[in-house]
């Protein structure tokens, strides 16, 4: 369990996360959702250390985070952050660098570093553009490269700051399921959606978020019912057999 | 934008390499005094020094193609690792005025009667740092565009360059060093300040040939690189007391030399390859061999006189820098 308690953050003075408790599982595939501004990314980077809390306590499985460096918890939890510079080097090339927490100075990868990017590669669907420049690749198969890049990292916990946002609705079926099939082969998946019915559709959980807290965590259906998304978002979600759809 | 596989960069490594012996073959043989074959063979082999052909091998080629061929690989090395930290394609020691920060600190080392040695080197390795860090943290503080931060270097360049001129003035004493100076020039490259910059320009350039991957790895962006386990700040400051040492030991030894930081690694990037693994060595063969075979032709083009490397460099750098700007016009660049 990734877990949040009572944790405030921001940046500066600016506090932007307010004494917010939550709890990411494994085997679980987790969406963040919330108006901009609310807090998500925020949420996210704190949870990984990368910003300083100022109160409460964040731990990974049982371990508290100021006890763990930056490697050791990057061997935990994996980040792909939102709005990248597409780097200038193949597929291949950066997917190993996922492995780059693993290795010790002089840090050059090993015969076994290789094996588990192709691996992971090909659990992302990616094998096939190994030798392709990253740039050459359309949005979802680039998304899918970051995401064999994050399991190449080999962590139970990967962490995604909008990973379908910019990409058409084929692409992000694609890397929703992809992330799907991570979380039900074990892995804790935590993800900021913007998309309603896509989150509600293959999340096990949903946590709404406004204004730096969390304002409910639960299953997509007892969010569904609990009216919050109208209240936060203005709009109604109805369900249909596994499907989410937007009400206007 | 070129990702070649490994075994296609063999006939690159090849041609960067048979550019760095001839380069030094030509340096050795050819001069405005001839030297033959078997007068090189006798100073190097017989431990020839008496011969007027032996003092001019062992005291103005030798110590000249060795500067070319160190500052060359340090200059462009240098501007490789400072493109990759700044992400900017844009970035080289001589236009984010690293350059100007060493050469304003020889200059002011000059005035002081420091003309060698590894005071020198140390306080060039200074001028050269506090610049690059200024421009560094300037870019983060503000936040400012790649277009910025080459106009900050810009601004920086010129300032450094006046208070440079500013010294010169005032010193007489100094001026004589300095319109060769400002172009790069090999003419006073000698021993005393060859050996220092030496073992700066060749540990440097060793220790960054094994933080290629940390190199590549910064290119991923900050958080990502962070997501990784990397200690951005640390790595990107070490990366660049690392391309300082390097920037500030070659203008230690030949002045204000441009255009080599720029060209060598874009050059590299476009026809062979952008991980670092390989871009680094390469940048350092071809540097090296570049500069060297231009300072051969600054010598004897107009024998007995001779031109500064700089002019030489400009002349055969800007074409060839275009030439390979247009070819590649349809390649994806970051810059």
């Amino acid at each position: 369990m990734l877990e949040l308690k009572n944790v405030s953050a921001g940046y500066g003075k600016t506090e932007i996360l307010h004494d917010l408790s939550i709890g990411f599982g494994k085997n679980r595939l987790t969406s963040i959702i919330g108006p901009n501004g609310c807090g998500k990314s925020t949420l996210l980077k704190a949870a990984l250390g990368m910003l300083p809390h100022t109160q409460g306590e964040i731990s990974i499985d049982h371990v508290s985070l100021s006890a763990l460096n930056r490697k050791a918890i990057a061997k935990q939890v994996a980040y792909l952050a939102q709005g990248r510079d597409t780097p200038d080097m193949t597929v291949e090339q950066m997917v190993l660098h996922g492995r780059f927490p693993h290795i010790s100075y002089p840090r050059q990868y090993a015969s076994r570093d290789r094996e588990i990017a192709a691996s992971a590669m090909d659990q992302a669907g990616v094998l096939e553009f190994a030798h392709k420049p990253v740039c050459a690749l359309s949005g979802g198969m680039r998304q899918s490269a970051y995401i064999a890049m994050a399991l190449a990292q080999e962590t139970d916990y990967i962490l995604l700051d909008e990973p379908t946002t910019y990409l058409d609705i084929s692409h992000q079926l694609d890397v929703l399921r992809l992330l799907r099939s991570l979380a039900d082969d074990g892995r804790g998946i935590v993800a900021v959606m913007h998309d309603l019915p896509l989150a509600f559709r293959f999340s096990d959980r949903v946590a709404v978020m406004d204004k730096g807290r969390i304002f409910a965590h639960g299953t997509p259906e007892e969010i569904c019912v609990s009216g919050l998304v109208e209240q936060i978002f203005g709009v109604q979600l109805r369900r249909e057999g596994e499907e989410y759809f937007y009400k206007y | 934008m070129k990702h070649l596989r490994k075994n296609k960069l063999g006939p690159i490594y090849a041609a960067a390499i048979a550019l760095l012996l001839l380069s030094i073959l030509l340096g050795l043989f050819l001069g405005a005094t001839e030297v033959g074959f078997a007068d090189v063979l006798k100073a190097l082999f017989h431990g020839d020094t008496d011969s007027p052909q032996a003092k001019i091998l062992w005291f103005v080629r030798l110590p000249r193609v060795a500067a070319g061929l160190l500052c060359g690989a340090a200059l462009a090395v240098s501007g490789a690792v400072i493109q990759g930290v700044l992400a900017n394609r844009l970035a080289s020691p001589s236009i984010i005025g690293v350059n100007a920060g060493a050469g304003l600190a020889v200059t002011l080392c000059a005035a002081f009667g420091i003309v060698g040695g590894w005071r020198l080197s140390l306080f060039a390795f200074l001028g050269a740092f506090l610049t690059v860090m200024l421009v560094s943290l300037g870019a983060k503080k503000w936040g400012a565009s790649r277009g910025t931060v080459i106009l900050m270097g810009v601004a920086l360049n010129a300032l450094l360059g006046a208070v440079s001129d500013t010294v010169t003035t005032f010193v007489p004493d100094v001026s004589i060093l300095s319109s060769a100076f400002k172009v790069g020039d090999f003419a006073s490259a000698t021993y005393v300040k060859l050996i220092p910059a030496a073992v700066v320009i060749l540990v440097s350039l060793l220790f960054l040939n094994t933080l290629s991957n940390a190199l590549d790895v910064l290119t991923l962006g900050e958080e990502n690189a962070k997501g990784l386990g990397m200690n951005t700040e640390l790595t990107r400051v070490l990366f660049l007391i690392f391309a300082a040492l390097l920037a500030g030991a070659a203008v230690s030894v030949a002045g204000l030399l441009s255009f080599v930081g720029l060209l060598v690694p874009h050059a590299v990037r476009r026809v062979a390859t952008t991980q670092s693994r390989h871009l680094l060595p390469l940048c350092a063969l071809v540097g090296a061999g570049f500069v060297t075979l231009c300072d051969t032709l600054a010598r004897i083009i107009f024998a007995p006189y001779e031109l500064p490397v700089g002019i030489i460099m400009a002349f055969l750098g800007a074409p060839f820098f275009l030439f390979i700007l247009i070819k590649g016009k349809g390649g994806h660049s970051r810059a």
